[in-house]
């Protein structure tokens, strides 16, 4: 196989006296969407912190595409091709929607350093910023303040914002969380059509979500990854079944 | 977006107010309101530079009387030195204004929300002593400038309408300066930090770079104005660096509108106007002015320019 895009290497990161990341490791290769799941407080969100730079790993290793990035800031890894959405919603609440994904596109088409120029008016950046909220269909809530979107909606501008820095590959932090069924659809078919285009790491609670889009699984459980596979692979495993599934009436249709 | 609103006729009545200003006094022959309104100027000047890291930039800073100081000290000690040239004494008081944002700044930057506050203050009150301490320039008494600064005949600040007109344009420039800045990519990033430091991050944008720059912007800006007010009052002191003063361009920031281009000036006039009538009526004006300035902070959420702004909405 050829070198994966993105490779992390046992890595860890404590609380105290709690391992939140117990000796990690996973690839994701180019073109793939790689799914993580697990109970709550496996440390999935840890693991999304340390791969955007949120949060530093005591040790181990993350690097994207062949360069190791696990010290690097979080701004440095959003240029080299890192996006994220939150699991809790962080938008600039009282910027409207295209302002928002304005921005994101800003931070990657020259300098910031402009002080006189009406940005609002540069046709390339609210161009970008339109195509982004289109592609989550969202185009006509442009210029709403954030603070007067729904929660679904404001779900879908994270993903545009994302969208908007051009990455090789997205990690989306509970996209599905506190959407309703309807909603969700949605979202599980709009994630269908980015997969096509970008690399996914996709930490979810909506199984069938997950096993519905994830090309490959991996199964955390107490900061540790006790499986890593295909669905089909991930749904035959005993310890899993053990671990997580057997319960996934509780987890699945989380409130 | 409707063309008439009641926050732009009073903005527009203010501003016009402002420019017509000299010919009442002239008419009626009434000095004193030039003088009043020469310092409300200059330091609506400082409001509304505070105004650009405090409102759109989201950094508490409860130092930025330093900046009057250094501007004004800037102006004294060249002027104590023989060095009477406004060409020199001005990109001075500037240059040292800048200089000491851009180390305050990074270091008050490491630090967040009260943190900041304490910081900047801290460095504010460091300046202050440092200032009592100068004893070749007048230290606690203070430094008395004999002349005003000389620019070779094209501007006399020593007339009182030349001078007038010299800080209403400073002030009209730095408003259209921070107006742009405010629109530009530079003022979008700034408010997006404000707005959500962590996403910015997120998105690739460095905070701390944008935000320092951000205050040595706005520093500059005030130690225009202290150069300024050196001249208005031929005299600078430690006293125009104390944290009070400070204080003082916060409330006139609060009062006038947090985060509005006319909000910082609105409010230095309306608190010096106040404070100035007030003190006519009695000894004891500050047990009125505190009381008003509360109830306004209270129940006209956004300042005067807020006040204004739902009189628009209806």
């Amino acid at each position: 196989m050829a070198e994966p895009l993105l490779r992390v290497e046992k890595l860890v990161r404590r609380f105290g006296g709690i391992v939140a990341t117990d000796h990690v490791s996973l690839d994701v290769a180019a073109g793939e969407l790689h799914a993580i799941i697990g109970p709550n407080g496996a440390g999935k969100t840890t693991l999304i912190s340390q791969l955007t730079g949120h949060l530093a790993p005591h040790a181990g290793s993350v690097s994207l595409g062949g360069r190791d990035i696990t010290y690097l800031p979080a701004y440095r890894r959003c240029a080299l091709g890192l996006a994220r959405s939150f699991q809790i919603t962080s938008l600039l609440q009282d910027f409207t929607a295209a302002d928002n994904v304005a921005l994101a596109a800003q931070a990657h088409a020259g300098t910031s350093f402009r002080f006189f120029a009406n940005a609002r008016k540069e046709k390339g950046l609210r161009d970008a910023a339109h195509a982004a909220l289109d592609r989550v269909g969202l185009g006509h809530r442009a210029d709403v303040l954030v603070s007067k979107l729904s929660h679904g909606e404001r779900r879908q501008i994270e993903l545009a914002v994302a969208l908007a820095s051009k990455p090789k590959i997205l990690l989306l932090d509970e996209p599905m969380a506190g959407l309703g069924v309807t909603e969700s659809q949605g979202m599980v078919k709009l994630l269908q059509e980015l997969r096509k285009e970008v690399s996914i790491v996709l930490v979810e609670h909506d199984m069938e979500a997950v096993f519905a889009l994830a090309d490959r699984i991996s199964v955390l459980v107490y900061g540790r990854v006790i499986a890593s596979g295909d669905p089909a692979a991930i749904r035959g495993n005993d310890e899993v079944k053990r671990a997580y599934l057997g319960d996934q009436h509780v987890v699945t249709r989380h409130v | 977006m409707k063309s008439f609103t009641v926050s732009k006729a009073v903005t527009a009545l203010m501003l016009a107010g402002l420019v017509l200003l000299p010919l009442y006094s002239q008419l009626t022959g009434n000095i004193f309101i030039m003088t009043l309104f020469t310092r409300i100027i200059i330091l609506a000047l400082a409001a509304a530079s505070l105004n650009l890291i405090m409102g759109f930039g989201g950094m508490m800073s409860f130092g930025h009387a330093a900046y009057l100081g250094i501007g004004g000290y800037a102006v004294g000690m060249l002027a104590q030195e023989g060095v009477g040239s406004g060409w020199i004494q001005f990109p001075v008081a500037l240059a040292a204004s800048a200089i000491y944002a851009l180390v305050i700044g990074a270091l008050s930057l490491r630090t967040r929300g009260v943190y900041f506050i304490m910081i900047t203050l801290a460095f504010a009150q460091m300046a202050y002593y440092v200032a009592s301490g100068l004893a070749r320039y007048g230290g606690d008494d203070g430094l008395t400038v004999y002349k005003r600064s000389d620019f070779s005949g094209l501007i006399n600040l020593g007339n009182r309408t030349q001078f007038y007109y010299l800080c209403l344009a400073c002030l009209f420039g730095v408003m259209v300066l921070i107006w742009r800045i405010v629109n530009s990519r530079f003022g979008l990033v700034v408010q997006g930090l404000r707005s959500n430091e962590q996403r910015m991050q997120a998105i690739g944008f460095p905070a701390k770079r944008y935000q320092l720059v951000c205050f040595v912007i706005s520093g500059t800006m005030c130690g225009l104005a202290g150069a300024l007010l050196a001249n208005n009052t031929d005299f600078v002191s430690p006293a125009v660096m104390y944290w009070t003063r400070s204080g003082d361009l916060m409330v006139m920031v609060i009062l006038g509108g947090m985060g509005t281009l006319v909000g910082p000036v609105m409010g230095a006039v309306v608190f010096l106007l106040l404070e100035e009538f007030l003190s006519q009526i009695t000894e004891y004006w500050a047990l009125i002015m505190g009381p008003l300035l509360l109830l306004i902070v209270l129940f006209g959420r956004g300042g005067i320019m807020g006040m204004l702004g739902r009189f628009d909405r209806g």
